[in-house]
This record gives C-alpha cells, sequence and structure tokens, in this order.
C-alpha cells in the first residue's frame, strides 16, 4: 500500500470517528431538542481542530512507519486524488445550497452551520471512499 | 465509475526478459511507486504518454512493443 493509500484510508478513518462523534453529540437538535445553549458551535470547531490536529498526527506516523516512502506521490495518485475531489465536491456544494436556501428562509444559525459542516464532512467521507475503490480497483 | 482499461501491455514479459527485474526497480527507474507499477501491468491503470515513455525506454522498446490497444 502506498503512501498516498495510507493517508487516504487515514483521513476516511479519522473523518467517521471525528464527525460520527460529532453528529451523536447534536443529535438531540435534530430530534427536536432546544438549540438554545446546545453549545453546539463550540463543539463543531472542537471537532475541526481534532480533525486538523489528527490528520498531522496520523501523518507523522505514516511517515515513521514507512519513513522511505514518506510523501511520495505520483502521476497516479494526482489522478486518484483529482477523482475522488471531484466527486467529493457535489456534497460540498449540495450542503452550501441547502445552507443558502436556510439563509434565505431565515433559519437559525444551528441549522446553517450544520449544513455547511455536514456538505463538508460528507464530501471528505465519500472522496475518501472514492479514492479508495480506484486504489483497489483502478482508475 | 470504475472501467477496466482497453490497454494491454507486455511489461511482465519484458521485466523477466530484461533480467528478471523487479517492479521495484522498474518503478525506481520510472519514478513512480510500486504499487503504480502494479496497477499498470494489470491493467487497473492507464500511463500518462510520459510514464508510458518512460516505460518504453526503460526496455529499449518501442511504445507498442509494451502498450497494445485493440483495433475497432
Amino acid at each position: 500500500m502506498s503512501y498516498q493509500e495510507k493517508s487516504t484510508w487515514g483521513y476516511g478513518i479519522i473523518t467517521i470517528v471525528v464527525f460520527g462523534y460529532y453528529l451523536l453529540t447534536i443529535e438531540p437538535q435534530f430530534r427536536g431538542a432546544s438549540i438554545e445553549g446546545s453549545g453546539y458551535a463550540g463543539r463543531m470547531l472542537a471537532a475541526i481542530l481534532v480533525y486538523v490536529v489528527a490528520s498531522i498526527v496520523l501523518h507523522i506516523f505514516i511517515s515513521m512507519v514507512s519513513p522511505s516512502e514518506a510523501g511520495l506521490e505520483d502521476q497516479r495518485d494526482r489522478d486518484i486524488y483529482q477523482f475522488g475531489e471531484y466527486v467529493g465536491q457535489y456534497l460540498s456544494a449540495f450542503g452550501a445550497f441547502i445552507a443558502l436556501l436556510m439563509a434565505l428562509a431565515q433559519w437559525d444559525y444551528f441549522w446553517i452551520a450544520n449544513s455547511i459542516y455536514l456538505g463538508f464532512g460528507a464530501a471528505t467521507l465519500l472522496a475518501s471512499i472514492v479514492k479508495i475503490i480506484a486504489y483497489r480497483r483502478g482508475l | 465509475m470504475v472501467k477496466p482499461t482497453k490497454i494491454s501491455n507486455s511489461i511482465r514479459a519484458l521485466r523477466f526478459s530484461h533480467g528478471e527485474m523487479t517492479q521495484a526497480e522498474l518503478a525506481k527507474h520510472v519514478g513512480v511507486t510500486r504499487q503504480t507499477v502494479i496497477a499498470i501491468e494489470r491493467g487497473r491503470y492507464s500511463p500518462s504518454l510520459e510514464v508510458a515513455f518512460q516505460i518504453a525506454q526503460v526496455f529499449d522498446a518501442a511504445l507498442e512493443d509494451v502498450f497494445q490497444y485493440p483495433k475497432d
């Protein structure tokens, strides 16, 4: 498994764990619980921070495990990356579009922020899945 | 989404006829990862024209001796 494929697996796992945990914490609000005082903004920022830190730690770890491959990428890695991001960006755009409609309808900030974040999270996860399939089955 | 390429190749045979060159050695010559050589060899990835020429140069062969494309 190449460095970039390991990295892709790592991003996918981190996204599932961090994003999944965040979703669990705001699940009561999705079920109708009060948004007031839910503290979602702090948890969202914390989730983003944890994601960034975990990504850095992951790459340090992968580089330590396979130092000779650290940072190596070739044309195939770039093609797979672009393909995965191309597919994933549709979900980002969809999340942003839904957030736009919510803003126009003057929904609470909670829904707007979460729509954008859900779009990003889902896009990252989809991009990782597409890339892994491309690495395993071909591009 | 993922479609098998129509391009076939003779890389495996050429490797063995060139001193049983390993995939890792070929990868090093061309400047790609070993996984990319495996993917090209198995027809799971169509290399760029530049990489295709580089592979042909390693074997001192013409491009069409390394890669083949079926006529319609």
